[in-house]
């Protein structure tokens, strides 16, 4: 379990081999009257699986935001592979590869041009995209989906496209909030051994999710979220310290409250 | 039960209040704009009832016919009708099937169309003052038509629901509706001219339509005012007829849609190439253009822009004929440039969240800047040619070519620089991706309009040079001014569009996260 310090240095991690994928330190952001990010600092070590936990409104997507650069942060700096994403966003961009919750994708296009969209974007060679976006599509199972709208993909099938938009450039980090959700078992698991195969050929990746279970088996480090604070990181058998990781979470998040008023509900 | 529903919806509606002061704002300007608009009404049928009462009977029928035609085609095409209590979220309620009528129908008139409605319907009292049978009749009779405009209107909605859960429908109706929109004002002015005739095939028009849905309850108290007591009880027997054929009908279509709720879209049709993006450069802006160029094809937002286009020259050429002068049309080529350029200007806002495909990856500015203008100018360019070169040709005045020419591919490059640094930092509200392109969100007008106004007007400032040009030959008749001005326009136009894409992709780099959020605050 490695606390990062509480007072962020002004200096950045040193692009060393062992640097930290993302380096955050004091990320802080208000909306209005509301703290939604109350000063986080965090590493994310190369080539680790990391989850990022915490319930509803607990600020783990304006923190996934500002790391990758989509929301300017009121304080703090993060750092991927040693490049501050605040000084240097375009080179900071090139490294990651990111699936962002909650917005639209460019869905008149069909499935075949948006990844291929996100590639060209992405300054690289038609030839390469052409490949890379025929590997992921089959991959992903949306062969057959491939020239239709977006506009008229189910949910899990939008949440795959725009998955593959993440990868197409071959990303160092990805950054994927909420990856499956409304996602079937048979594409999640196909996603989570895309995911692991990745991470074990030297990629890393931060994933947001709700499902505890999930994050207890898919990844190697976790990082604890409530209220915009951090509660915990670390690996994850360090943080779930011999319990289920959902009865660490529940312990550290509190807020559970006793079904026993509910009486009535009981039909026997 | 329907006391209920009606309940539902004015909490709903008061709800929506607080959830944004900016929907009461809409609701009370709305409210205050339908009072003007009875008041208005109410005078006219207060005059209408010193008229001689054939006539006023004619003009009601009409009128009449012409607002239940509106409740039955306008929601099925635009709007859709009013679904703050939508029929689909009471199936798992066990509500009797004609309170659920009942209910939804009388809830209409909680809002300001159809309150609206009611008033002037009923208010068609108010021209029948003379014979005070006719207008004791005619305030049941309103009541009951205006019943009736509801009724349709959920009738047509349920029916073409089917039709209309269909995107490709729904986009194509959305674009076309603009035709008729533009068009009312130029027609109703042809129209106007021949109005003299009118009178003489009107009356039997609307002697027709009484025996239809559409007018029969207002011809009820003209049968009364003209004494043909007989008439009058037949047709009111036939309207209610109609009315309750209607509710019966829209009945039977609610309880068929609750029972097998509509599948959802069915997969679009297939394409299987990469369309524009095999076409344009492998590059940023290559792929930005090529995106762009495939949203206007099937963005219908976009493509109320492209309608115009064409429109245009007609509208100019109605006008025309009024004033006797066609003078206008030379400067269509210009004004063509100036819409379709101004076009671009909220490309960011039309994203919307899609946005932060650019945002994440790492797009740079003057790339996203340049492609938007080269996917306009793919058809923009030959569109205004065709409208400088055309209206000077057609009209004998081949001497103006040179001038009208360089003035209309100057606007065209200079709107599109000026487009550029605008979307890149102005961003306002816009209807979503999908929605109706006349639908403009709560709170959007103020700075909709500002930013509008202040785009077009530094675009008509940066082509005074070239206009000036235009101006001096049409003044002087020297042809030098002309032939300059094709040299001026370009040019200017040129720089312009340069120094907007470099400023505007300055600008954009600066303020990606902060487009970013404006686009997610749109939402």
């Amino acid at each position: 379990m490695t606390m990062p310090p509480a007072t962020p240095p002004t200096t950045p991690p040193a692009a060393s081999p062992s640097a930290p994928a993302i380096a955050i330190r004091g990320l802080g952001k208000r909306f209005a009257d509301k703290v939604a990010v109350n000063g986080i600092s965090l590493d994310v070590p190369a080539g680790s699986f990391y989850g990022l936990v915490g319930p509803n409104g607990a600020g783990k997507t304006t923190a996934l935001s500002m790391a990758t650069g989509l929301l300017r942060p009121d304080a703090g700096q993060v750092w991927v592979h040693g490049t501050d994403v605040w000084t240097d966003p375009l080179a900071a961009k090139a490294l990651m590869g990111v699936l962002a919750d909650g917005v639209r994708l460019f869905d008149r296009l069909t499935g075949r041009q948006l990844v291929t969209y996100a590639g060209l974007l992405r300054g690289m060679d038609r030839d390469t995209v052409a490949a890379r976006a025929g590997d992921l599509l089959r991959v992903l199972g949306l062969e057959d989906a491939a020239g239709k709208l977006v506009v008229d993909y189910s949910a899990g099938m939008t949440k795959k496209i725009a998955l593959a938009t993440a990868l197409i450039h071959a990303p160092r980090v990805l950054v994927l909030d909420e990856p499956f959700e409304a996602v079937d078992p048979v594409s999640a698991a196909n996603i989570r051994e895309i995911l692991a195969d990745y991470v074990a050929h030297g990629g890393t990746v931060v994933v947001s999710s709700h499902v505890m279970d999930l994050v207890q088996r898919m990844c190697s480090h976790v990082a604890v979220i409530a209220g915009g604070n951090l509660l915990a990181a670390g690996t994850v058998d360090g943080v779930r310290d011999g319990r289920s990781l959902e009865d660490r979470f529940v312990e550290l998040v509190g807020g559970r409250s006793s079904t026993e008023g509910l009486s009535w509900l009981h039909t026997s | 039960m329907v006391a209920h529903l009606l309940k539902l919806k004015a909490t709903l509606l008061r709800n929506g209040f607080r959830r944004s002061p900016w929907q009461l704002v809409g609701v009370v300007l709305g409210g205050l704009y339908g009072l003007s608009v009875v008041a208005l009404l109410c005078a006219g049928l207060f005059y209408l009832g010193g008229t001689d009462p054939a006539f006023a009977g004619t003009v009601l029928v009409l009128a009449a016919s012409a607002a239940v035609l509106g409740w039955a085609l306008i929601p099925v095409l635009a709007t859709g009708v009013d679904l703050t209590l939508d029929p689909a979220r009471f199936t798992t309620f066990t509500v009797k099937p004609w309170e659920l009528v009942a209910g939804l129908l009388l809830s209409g008139f909680i809002g300001v169309p159809g309150a609206v409605t009611l008033l002037l319907f009923a208010g068609q009292a108010l021209a029948w003052r003379q014979a005070p049978a006719a207008a004791v009749l005619a305030v049941p009779c309103g009541v009951l038509a205006a019943v009736l405009c509801l009724a349709l209107a959920r009738l047509t909605t349920t029916a073409a629901s089917a039709l209309t859960a269909s995107r490709r429908f729904r986009d194509v109706a959305g674009v076309l509706l603009i035709v008729p929109l533009v068009m009312l004002g130029p027609v109703l002015t042809l129209v106007s001219e021949g109005f003299g005739d009118a009178m003489a095939w009107l009356p039997r028009v609307a002697a027709g339509l009484g025996w239809t849905p559409l007018g029969s309850f207002a011809a009820v108290p003209a049968d009364v005012a003209a004494g043909a007591w007989g008439t009058a009880a037949a047709r009111f027997a036939l309207s209610l007829a109609y009315l309750a054929a209607v509710v019966v009908l829209w009945k039977r279509a609610l309880e068929q849609a609750l029972e097998t709720p509509p599948q959802g879209p069915r997969g679009g049709r297939a394409t299987g190439g990469l369309g524009p993006f095999a076409r344009f450069p492998a590059t940023p802006w290559g792929a930005v253009a090529a995106r762009c160029l495939v949203y206007w094809r099937r963005d219908p937002r976009y493509a109320v822009a492209i309608i115009m286009v064409p429109l245009l020259p007609v509208m100019m050429w109605i006008g025309s004929t009024q004033t006797g002068s066609t003078a206008i049309l030379l400067w269509l080529g210009p004004i063509v440039a100036i819409l379709l350029a101004f076009s671009i200007s909220a490309d960011v806002s039309y994203d919307s969240t899609a946005f932060a495909l650019h945002a994440t990856s790492g797009v740079r500015g003057v790339h996203d800047r340049l492609g938007r203008v080269v996917a306009c100018a793919v058809f923009a360019l030959p569109a205004v040619l065709a409208a400088a070169v055309l209206p000077p040709v057609l009209l004998g005045e081949v001497r103006l070519l040179p001038g009208v020419v360089g003035l209309s591919l100057g606007a065209l490059a200079a709107g599109f620089g000026v487009a550029s640094v605008a979307s890149a930092r102005f961003t306002y509200a816009v209807p979503q991706p999908g929605d109706s392109p006349f639908k403009n969100p709560p709170g959007a007008g103020m700075r909709m309009v500002v930013v509008q106004l202040a785009t077009m007007s530094v675009m008509g400032l940066l082509l005074l040079p070239p206009a000036g040009l235009l101006v001096a030959q049409l003044v002087t008749g020297n042809a030098a001014f002309g032939w300059a001005g094709l040299g001026v326009g370009p040019v200017l136009g040129a720089v312009l569009l340069a120094a907007g894409l470099r400023l505007g992709g300055r600008w954009f780099d600066a303020r990606v996260p902060e487009l970013m959020q404006a686009t997610v605050l749109n939402k």
